[in-house]
């Protein structure tokens, strides 16, 4: 059985692989036309037809030439910092800003070694709420609810 | 005496009061953003964009020129007082500007890197004003070929200079054009890759791409290691650099004005491999080259020198074709568009103002960083003392509320997490997004000329070059593959990258 040599150009290769059929099967319905009058397809459906090429190339080299492994996944930083953006958005217009924000500064907080919740990071986070809802919303007139369709506004 | 007119206008639109407040306005929140440790110029921009939104045009782009200057600067200081350089420009002025400030010569190092940014920044905003009107005037005359393959040989030779794998360079590339695609077909309209989506009919805008792939994926990959992060800063003394300084470090400036105005200029170049070049011809050039990497004054003000001149010169680029040289001026262009101005050579002529005041408050906006930043480096020092775990949750609340504010959606916000997400991964695999953002913002408009330039030809492609720019432009991408592909050229250009890096 062959080795994987390089994992990094293996699974490189796997995203571009999937982006470039994913960009040809989504594509597969918009006219292509001529090269003298493209429709809107041949471009897309030529990116993608390289961007395939390329994956199968970063696949093959992946088993031809050594390279370093992908190394240690920040799991717990990855899943609590987008996980605490996707919080926020979904939290906005239901719980209003002062929620939201005061979820993303906890959560995305406790992605660091460093974080535990104690009064004084509690103080912290409700501290810049406030304050980027004085700047934002009241200062620069960003239109976010401050308290959400949750509380009947 | 044209261009002293020009100037003068320049002088005008910059110095009214409102916009001498908006360029210090530029210059101070940008070096503030800068300075906190792994935040690049590219993520600064993005970030603090959306604050520029309600400016008229004129005082929008001089505010971001200032956050340019201010994130640059403020990078280096912190790449010289704690050896956390924020992007990759300055990852050199970090090895001999860290060990001068162990050696308790921080204030030189710092007042060098000041002294030397001054100088290029001059020099080379009066390169801007020399070269971007004939060549704007050049560019007037270029068709839909000219441009198609200006931008080819633009991402081409952005490939060649990047750091890293180059099939990885060329995929990000692609995989930026393509997601450029998303959205509606400006000629038919129909829908592409939307998913049935109306939120992405009008396209994924860039500032969600730039925030998610920079700003996040930046705050993951810093979180993978907190240890080192302890930041112990002494206080920084002495910041006038003595007459033996002075001795040392005048040529390494010129020759790093020099260098780096004319790397600017490039296609891919800029701040980055300006100051990458500057700190290796210092040492070859360097009498005592063991003393580099130890605390070598030349090894600061040669690379600080350069990546201002190339930050600055890759204006002319953006300013008179409308093309991007890297991440950064394609975040001005998109901030053009998003002021309702057609980035190209029409933008000298049709709007003077603009483009002059633009230039002027290039040297003004490095003025001010002078005066600022000295003084003002127990500020820094302060900003650069607040913990990590303090600082990315706020990065954080401003990405994001920055991005709701863009079209007042959370779309938008899940669309960044998604981009953050990706940005990580890249990351890991060691594919670097910059290119994915050049590729992105050049996919429409790469599309569009290469569909006008056939439909003049009607489908032949011989077009690209029967046209002598075209051809010559063409000719460039053909040598510059033909060299990166030379096996001697690769191994020097894996040595010059590995020799900093």
């Amino acid at each position: 059985m062959t080795r994987i040599a390089s994992p990094k150009d293996f699974w490189a290769g796997i995203l571009y692989a999937g982006f470039g059929l994913a960009a040809l099967w989504l594509g597969r319905h918009y006219p292509i036309g001529s090269t003298g009058r493209m429709g809107p397809g041949y471009f897309p459906l030529a990116l993608g037809a390289l961007m395939m090429l390329l994956g199968l190339a970063s696949l093959v080299r992946s088993f031809l030439v050594a390279g370093s492994p992908v190394g240690i996944v920040a799991w717990k930083a990855l899943a609590l910092i987008i996980g605490a953006n996707c919080l926020f958005a979904w939290l906005l217009p239901r719980a209003g800003a002062v929620i939201a924000l005061t979820a993303l500064i906890l959560a995305s907080g406790a992605a660091s070694r460093q974080f535990h919740l104690g009064w004084r990071n509690l103080a912290i986070a409700l501290g810049l709420t406030l304050a980027c809802v004085l700047v934002f919303i009241k200062g620069l007139g960003v239109p976010m609810p401050i308290l959400g369709s949750a509380f009947g506004f | 005496m044209e261009i002293l007119g020009n100037l003068g206008l320049g002088l005008v639109t910059a110095g009214s009061l409102s916009n001498l407040l908006y360029c210090f306005l530029g210059v101070f929140l940008g070096t503030a953003i800068g300075v906190l440790p792994g935040l690049g110029p590219t993520a600064t921009i993005a970030m603090l964009l959306p604050v520029t939104f309600g400016l008229p045009s004129e005082s929008a782009l001089i505010m971001l020129a200032g956050i340019y200057y201010g994130a640059q600067y403020g990078g280096s200081t912190t790449a010289i007082l704690v050896n956390l350089p924020g992007e990759s420009s300055s990852v050199v002025t970090a090895l001999d500007g860290y060990q001068m400030a162990r050696q308790g010569k921080a204030g030189r190092a710092l007042a060098t890197a000041a002294i030397g940014s001054f100088f290029a920044g001059t020099v080379s905003t009066i390169l801007v004003a020399l070269f971007a009107p004939p060549l704007a005037e050049l560019a007037l005359r270029f068709g839909p070929a000219e441009y198609f393959s200006l931008m080819v040989l633009g991402l081409v030779a952005s490939i060649v200079l990047a750091n890293g794998s180059l099939l990885h360079a060329i995929a990000m590339i692609v995989l930026g054009l393509l997601l450029g695609m998303v959205g509606s077909d400006v000629n038919s309209g129909t829908a592409r890759y939307t998913l049935g989506l109306p939120e992405l009919e009008d396209g994924i805008g860039f500032v969600i791409v730039a925030m998610g792939a920079f700003a996040l994926g930046e705050i993951i990959s810093n979180l993978e290691d907190e240890s080192g992060r302890s930041v112990m800063l002494e206080k920084v003394t002495g910041l006038m650099p003595t007459r033996e300084d002075w001795a040392r470090i005048w040529a390494p400036i010129l020759r790093g004005t020099a260098l780096g105005s004319l790397l600017g200029i490039l296609p891919g170049g800029g701040a980055m491999l300006a100051s990458f070049a500057a700190y290796s011809l210092e040492k070859k050039v360097s009498r005592t080259p063991e003393a580099f990497g130890k605390g070598a004054i030349e090894g600061v003000a040669g690379p600080e020198s350069a990546n201002n001149a190339g930050a600055q010169t890759s204006f002319i680029p953006m300013l008179t074709l409308g093309i991007p040289s890297n991440p950064v001026m394609a975040l001005m262009i998109g901030a053009m568009v998003i002021q309702g101005i057609q980035p190209g050579p029409s933008v000298m002529s049709e709007q003077p103002k603009l483009f002059w005041g633009i230039i002027v408050s290039m040297w003004l906006g490095n003025l001010m960083l002078l005066v600022l930043n000295l003084p003002l480096i127990g500020l820094w020092v302060r900003m650069i003392r607040v913990p990590y775990h303090y600082l990315f949750p706020a990065i954080l609340v401003f990405c994001t509320i920055g991005v709701f504010s863009l079209n007042n959606t959370t779309f938008d916000v899940y669309l960044m997490g998604l981009f953050g997400l990706l940005g990580y991964v890249f990351r890991k695999l060691d594919c670097e997004p910059a290119p994915m953002l050049l590729g992105f913002i050049l996919g429409p408009m790469m599309e569009e000329y290469l569909r006008r330039a056939l439909l003049i030809s009607k489908g032949d492609l011989t077009i690209f070059i029967a046209r002598p720019i075209s051809a010559v432009m063409l000719v460039l991408v053909l040598l510059l593959l033909l060299t990166v592909l030379a096996p001697t050229v690769r191994r020097k250009r894996e040595e010059a990258f590995q020799e900093v890096g």
